[in-house]
């Protein structure tokens, strides 16, 4: 009987909590579609983020969600400079130089930040609208700090779809995307288009980190796990699907959702046997596009 | 004399130990139709991927305006004018038709192509705007590819197999758009192993065999003896 009655809540909880996942997601379905790159420092760079924020709040007093203003300009500086200096020399036919040295990248951030910060769990404190909540009929309630962050993932997801789509800057991603040497025949300068390519996926990545930070706490280990979820999300909706990340990451919110409604060590289980689940039945993803 | 548009002097080009050009000497003048015919494995490709940057020879070794271009990064050879019609066409499928067409005015250069005058040029391509650029026939595909190589509106335009697997009469519309895109000025190199078409299109003929020039003359004056002789080699 519980459950049941649990499951309408459990559902928009999940679904509320999958546009965060689909946000931490999108960046590195961004930077795999452009240049074939797995990024596996794509969770510490969004618990480096969250650092960042929690510094320019400690600094300023700023609210959390302003300090997106300052945190976001600064995650895509470190892009384009980590992306030009470092990352351009790794990519390339063979996907495995890209893999390791993210590993190491990944490391790094992680011991960077125990040095600094040291291994206490933070938050961003986003003051009272975090326990403002809106009742629904049927017996529900939805905090107003969850439905903002979530329109602003989608919002995020919207924009960085227009971009590829209906931009010029969009045309050069889905051509290098397509073919990298006649797309330099085009004039395309690839080491600065992967430089834009990879600070938009880390303004991204920005945005994720507050977020997150607002919703729960964090440390400098929690990186990884983020990953993961990320890689979920992405590979349940298709690779090279915007929208289908946004679906995956629902999807892996709902899944984990439900599992907790049933029993809170459920959650994280629940998710993987979702996306085994797609594996199984649907392995390029729901919403892949057609093979080329 | 003015310099020529384009000079090679003495241009090789190696594939890991494989030397597949052995000094190529040749040059086209401002507003010329350049013919390279030579059979399949002469280095025609070869020679169009030296001058466009996507190999990387001796910087003296290409002259475009009498600024030495070799070695210089293909993106940088593009914003110089050289455009390229690779061979197969290579149209990007993400992109719908138009798509592809604006994306060949990246450079931002300046000059007589536009969208409009490239769709006036192959009206097929407006009215197919914006379907996926793969999903039209193969001549209208090459259309694209040319158009998409105008609108960065190149001095020179290098077209790579241009009549490769399309019909007689197809490869006849195609070439008859030549003489319209020379009257622009533009310089046009057209490398081919088909030969009938190119020649009658071409002011001069450069025959590459074996990673050499075996001929070079007017197209008007060279005997189709000699040129089988220097297509085929001296067997």
């Amino acid at each position: 009987m519980s459950l049941l009655a649990d499951l309408p809540n459990a559902i928009l909880q999940g679904v509320l909590l999958g546009g965060l996942y689909a946000l931490v997601a999108a960046g590195l379905s961004l930077i795999f579609g452009v240049m074939r790159l797995v990024n596996i420092a794509h969770g510490d760079l969004i618990v480096l983020a969250s650092y960042i924020a929690y510094a320019v709040i400690s600094a300023t007093g700023l609210h959390p969600l302003l300090s997106l203003v300052i945190v976001i300009p600064m995650m895509a500086t470190i892009g384009y400079g980590l992306q030009r200096l470092i990352l351009n020399r790794t990519v390339g036919p063979d996907i495995l130089p890209p893999l390791l040295v993210t590993f190491g990248l990944s490391v790094m951030i992680q011991n960077g930040l125990l040095e600094v910060f040291s291994a206490d769990s933070r938050k961003l404190q986003a003051g009272p609208i975090e326990t403002i909540a809106v009742s629904l009929p049927g017996g529900l309630a939805v905090g107003v700090l969850p439905v903002l962050m979530f329109a602003l993932a989608v919002a995020v997801i919207g924009g960085l779809q227009l971009v590829f789509y209906r931009t010029e800057l969009g045309r050069a991603f889905r051509a290098t995307s397509d073919d990298p040497e006649v797309a330099q025949l085009m004039g395309i300068n690839h080491a600065h288009l992967f430089g834009l390519a990879m600070a938009l996926a880390l303004a991204v990545c920005g945005v994720a980190g507050v977020l997150m930070g607002i919703r729960g706490i964090f440390d400098p280990s929690i990186g990884p796990p983020r990953l993961l979820f990320a890689f979920e999300a992405v590979i349940i909706g298709g690779l090279g699907s915007l929208w289908g990340t946004l679906a995956g990451g629902i999807l892996l919110g709902v899944a984990q959702g439900i599992g907790a409604a049933i029993d809170p060590g459920w959650q994280i289980l629940m998710g993987h046997l979702v996306f085994l689940l797609v594996l199984v039945l649907r392995p390029r993803g729901l919403f892949a596009r057609a093979p080329a | 004399m003015p310099d020529p548009l384009l000079r090679t002097e003495a241009l090789v080009a190696h594939y890991g130990d494989f030397q597949a050009l052995f000094g190529i000497d040749m040059h086209a003048d401002e507003g010329e139709t350049i013919a390279v015919i030579g059979a399949n494995g002469a280095g025609k490709t070869t020679f169009l991927r030296s001058l466009t940057g996507l190999l990387r020879g001796a910087p003296t070794s290409i002259r475009f305006a009498g600024q030495p271009i070799g070695g210089m990064a293909p993106d940088r050879i593009v914003r110089l004018g050289i455009a390229m019609v690779p061979e197969g066409r290579r149209l990007f499928p993400s992109l719908s038709v138009r798509e592809n067409l604006l994306l060949g005015g990246y450079p931002r250069r300046k000059g007589p192509w536009d969208l409009r005058r490239v769709e006036a040029l192959f009206p097929i391509l407006a009215e197919r705007a914006r379907q996926p650029a793969t999903s039209l026939s193969g001549g209208q595909q090459q259309m694209v590819a040319i158009g998409r190589a105008l609108m960065s509106n190149p001095r020179l335009l290098l077209c790579d197999e241009i009549s490769l697997g399309l019909a007689p009469i197809i490869i006849r519309d195609i070439y008859a758009t030549l003489p319209r895109i020379g009257a622009e000025g533009t310089t046009v190199l057209v490398v081919e192993q088909d030969t009938n078409q190119v020649l009658a299109a071409a002011d001069r003929v450069y025959c590459l065999l074996e990673g050499r020039v075996s001929l070079e003359g007017p197209a008007a004056s060279l005997s189709r003896a000699e040129i089988a002789r220097a297509y085929l080699g001296a067997h």
